[in-house]
Order: C-alpha cells, then sequence, then structure tokens
C-alpha cells in the first residue's frame, strides 16, 4: 500500500483527532489555581470530541479529490491537518509539495490593510518571496476583478465577495503544488465563480493536485475524479464520485 | 519577517494623525508623572532627576509593552495562526521588534535630555547601545514568548501581567537609585532580569560606561528567558491552532 512518495502528494496513516470540548481553558486562572486538584483530575475526563478517527488514505499526485460528508463529519479538521495546521493526536500526516491552503475565505487578510498590502502579505506566508509576489501583482489583482482603486483600499471596506475573490485570487497565483480549497465556491458571483473553476481545471489539467471540501454534490460529480465520504470522523466511503455521492445521499436520506 | 513588521508598524500607524509622536508622548508623560511624584512631592535625593528617570524609564517601557502585548501577539493574528503554516514564533518577534521600533525611535528624545544637562553624545554608544539593545531583546523576545504561549491556555493571564508589571517597575531600580535599596535587601536586584539592563542603559547613556558585571546578568538573563520561552513554546505550539 504505500508507494513511493514521487507519484504520493497526500497521505494519511491511521489518523485521528480529537479536540477537548475546551472547559478548561476556559476557566480560567482563579477557578484553576483555587480548585488544582479537582481541576486537573476533571481535565483528565473532560469530555473530548473525536473529529477523526483512524483515517487512512492516500491522494496522488495530479489527483482532484472531493471530501464531502454531513456538517461536523471532521472535512474541514483533514484539511486542515493537510494543511499543517493542526497536528494530528495519533497517526501520521505527510504531504509532498508547496501548499496553497484556502481553508476559510478571506482568511488571514487585516481588516486594516489595503488589498494591495493584504497581497503581499499572505503571498510571502504562503512561501514566495518579496520579488515573487511583485511579479504576480498584476496577475492576482486581474483574477480578483477588483478595480484598480478598490485594491488600494482597507479590506475592511470590501464585501465579503470581494474578499473571497481576493482570497482565492492570492492562494491559486502562488503557483501551489497542492491546493486545498474549503467550500469556497458558495461565495462569490456566478462570473467569479466560473473564473474559479476554470482554473481549478486547468491546475488539473497541469498537474496539481486538488482538495476540496464541498456540499455542492453536482460539482463534485462533474468535476472530481475521487471522492471520500466522512461520517463521524470515519472514512466511509472512497471511489468514483458519482458511487460516493450515490451512498451519501442514500445514508441521508435514511437518517 | 519584514513584511510582517512593516504590516503590524504599519497598523499601529494607520488612523493616527501624530504617527511618531504618539511613540514619544506616551513615555515623556510618564516621566513628567514621576518626576512629579518622586521629585516634587517625595523631594528624592537624586541630581537632574529628569533625566535620570528617562534613562530608566524608557528602556522599561520597551520592556512593558512588549510583555503586556505580549498576550494578543498571538491572538491578534489567530486569522493566520489557523489558516497558514509557519512559524508562529515570528509573529511575537515582530511585536517585540515593533516595540523596539518605537523605543529606538525615543532615543533621540535622551540624547536631547542628555545635552540640555551639559552630557556630551559618546562615541563609545556606537557599540554600547546595540550590545544592550541585543540584550534587551533577548529578555524581552523570552518573556513575550512565555507570555504569549501561555495565554492561549490561560486567558486571564492577560490581565494578570498588567498588575505583574505594575509591581515590576517598582521594584527594578527605575525611578529610585539602585543603591536606595536597604543593603540587607540588595540581593532582591540580582532576582530582576531587568535590573542590570537598566542599570546598563543609564551607565551608558549617562557615563559612556558599561560594568561587565551587570552585562554579564543581563545576558543570562536574556539567555535564561530565551531557553524558558522557547522551551514552553516547542511544547505547546503543535496545540495554537485550535486555542486562538
Amino acid at each position: 500500500m504505500p508507494s513511493s512518495s514521487e507519484s504520493c502528494a497526500i497521505r494519511f496513516d491511521g489518523v485521528g483527532k480529537t479536540y477537548r470540548a475546551g472547559r478548561a481553558t476556559a476557566l480560567g486562572l482563579k477557578h484553576m489555581l483555587l480548585r488544582l486538584p479537582e481541576v486537573a483530575r476533571e481535565a483528565r475526563r473532560e469530555p473530548v470530541v473525536q473529529a477523526l478517527r483512524d483515517v487512512s488514505f492516500e491522494i496522488r499526485r495530479g489527483e482532484w479529490t472531493a471530501i464531502i460528508g454531513p456538517n461536523g463529519s471532521g472535512k474541514s479538521t483533514s484539511l486542515a491537518l493537510m494543511a499543517g495546521v493542526l497536528s494530528p493526536n495519533s497517526g501520521a500526516v505527510s504531504t509532498y509539495g508547496r501548499i496553497s491552503p484556502l481553508l476559510e475565505l478571506g482568511a488571514g487578510f487585516h481588516p486594516e490593510l489595503t488589498g494591495a498590502e493584504n497581497i503581499e502579505l499572505n503571498g510571502v506566508l504562503l512561501g514566495l518571496c518579496r520579488h515573487e509576489v511583485r511579479a504576480r501583482f498584476g496577475a492576482i489583482v486581474e483574477f480578483s476583478g477588483l478595480e484598480p482603486a478598490m485594491i488600494e483600499r482597507p479590506v475592511r471596506t470590501y464585501s465579503s465577495g470581494m474578499v473571497a475573490r481576493l482570497g482565492f485570487a492570492v492562494a491559486v497565483n502562488v503557483e501551489p503544488e497542492i491546493l486545498l480549497v474549503d467550500e469556497v465556491l458558495a461565495v462569490g458571483d456566478e462570473p467569479f465563480q466560473r473564473r474559479c473553476l476554470e482554473r481549478m481545471r486547468s491546475f488539473h489539467a497541469s498537474g496539481v493536485t486538488i482538495v476540496v471540501v464541498s456540499h455542492t454534490l453536482g460539482l463534485v460529480e462533474a468535476l472530481c475524479d475521487r471522492a471520500l465520504l466522512l461520517d463521524q470522523g470515519q472514512l466511509t466511503a472512497d471511489g468514483r464520485p458519482a458511487a460516493v455521492v450515490e451512498t451519501y445521499r442514500a445514508r441521508m436520506a435514511a437518517r | 519577517m519584514l513584511v510582517l513588521l512593516a504590516k503590524e508598524l504599519r497598523i499601529r500607524y494607520k488612523s493616527t494623525a501624530l504617527g511618531y509622536a504618539w511613540s514619544v508622548a506616551y513615555p515623556l508623560a510618564l516621566a513628567l508623572v514621576f518626576y512629579f511624584v518622586f521629585k516634587v512631592v517625595a523631594r528624592i535625593q537624586v541630581e537632574n532627576y529628569a533625566l535620570f528617570v528617562v534613562m530608566g524609564l524608557f528602556p522599561w517601557q520597551w520592556f512593558q509593552n512588549s510583555i503586556v502585548g505580549a498576550s494578543g501577539f498571538l491572538l491578534g493574528n489567530a486569522q493566520l495562526i489557523k489558516k497558514v503554516r509557519f512559524e508562529r514564533s515570528l509573529l511575537v518577534l515582530v511585536g517585540v521588534l515593533n516595540d523596539l521600533v518605537h523605543f529606538l525611535a525615543s532615543l533621540p528624545v535622551i540624547a536631547l535630555f542628555l545635552l540640555a544637562s551639559g552630557s556630551p553624545l559618546r562615541a563609545a554608544w556606537l557599540w554600547q547601545v546595540p550590545l544592550l539593545v541585543l540584550l534587551q531583546l533577548g529578555v524581552t523576545f523570552g518573556f513575550a514568548l512565555l507570555v504569549a504561549t501561555a495565554n492561549l491556555f490561560l486567558r486571564d493571564l492577560e490581565r494578570l501581567i498588567g498588575i505583574a508589571t505594575l509591581l515590576w517597575l517598582y521594584l527594578t531600580p527605575v525611578l529610585y537609585p539602585w543603591d536606595m535599596v536597604p543593603e540587607r535587601l540588595r540581593w532582591t536586584l540580582w532576582l530582576n532580569p531587568l535590573n542590570p539592563l537598566i542599570q546598563s542603559w543609564r551607565g551608558a547613556l549617562a557615563d559612556g560606561h558599561l560594568d561587565p558585571a551587570l552585562v554579564a546578568g543581563a545576558a543570562a538573563w536574556a539567555v535564561a528567558a530565551l531557553l524558558a520561552g522557547r522551551l514552553l513554546y516547542t511544547r505547546l505550539e503543535r496545540r495554537f491552532a485550535e486555542l486562538v
């Protein structure tokens, strides 16, 4: 089953991820100091949320994969693990290649900075150097479809659609080898959505690995090579999109 | 990192009309208050007390700003931490450097105070000031990393730090000379990471003189703070994205 790193882009190996329900951190210092033993005992049997349990799969280079599943099934957690923002509690996540994550739209933008400044900041954080960002600046602005005057205004004055467009424009212009997209197509107007899809298609054609989280099942069926179905943190189906979507629909209808 | 720093600076100055003036006005106003309390009212026996206070208070302000701000260095960038994987301690370093820039901006004011009291500008500063900046950067970054990390897990640390730095200021010979501390308590000064720094700043600025023992003390504290900060940070960094 383990293949060489040349053909593999992302590998999940028995990945488990739990979140603490978050009580201990919310308690505050006073409570912690006053009842230290009690708090320590509670922390150990604190309710945990099992976001993912023992998930294994391998995404090959150039594959366009969709992760589908009901809310809270661990889709976004999976993407965050791929992006390296979270780390698993058990198992291992390996990725090969430059990743461009779009975990939340327009996240990573600072509202007080202008669009142009945010492009630079984000480009650098995604691993480009400053002159590389400058070289791509025009392309990013063009792709976002924002007016040149708008680019010089603070991002807080943008509409949410504009933020989304700029975010997507940066993410697809850093020449990623792996593109992670979390439900992006839900925002943005029709022409922009079309442009996003086109760009993702051309990425796909040039061999970029794409992983999307989506509830737009029609698009998943039409575009992706493969779909993974997550349900309550477990991988319950994996294969051709049409078949997996079918399984998903049937299961949801039964609930 | 330069981009991050430029970003922080731009944000700090963005919607303020006076910009640079603010980084000087605040410590200067504080100095005025202390001058009134200690010199005019309490009649402290220090010559040229205004100069004395400014030489200690400005470096202290840098430290305090960074430590108090540290809680926000990570929390304030939650969006970045949740989205992109990068070396997160850079955010803390940038915050500290940002405060350093403001401190450097206030150095000319100290020079003015020195000139006004007939003290010369010294060539030795060319190496003394960078050395002290470096040592204080070490101490400040170390503590800021500790605070920033710990604050993610215990949110009310933020408030505690406000009180702690207030006490800390009065326990450090910033507003009074160290030799006014009663002899039987003087050993406690060595337990104070800021004491050797503040005394060194004053020695260098007023007399162009650095006491090797104090510099060694400051260096030891810088190393200790950096190690402690680094240790806590590397142990907890994996969980940052879940907590911010």
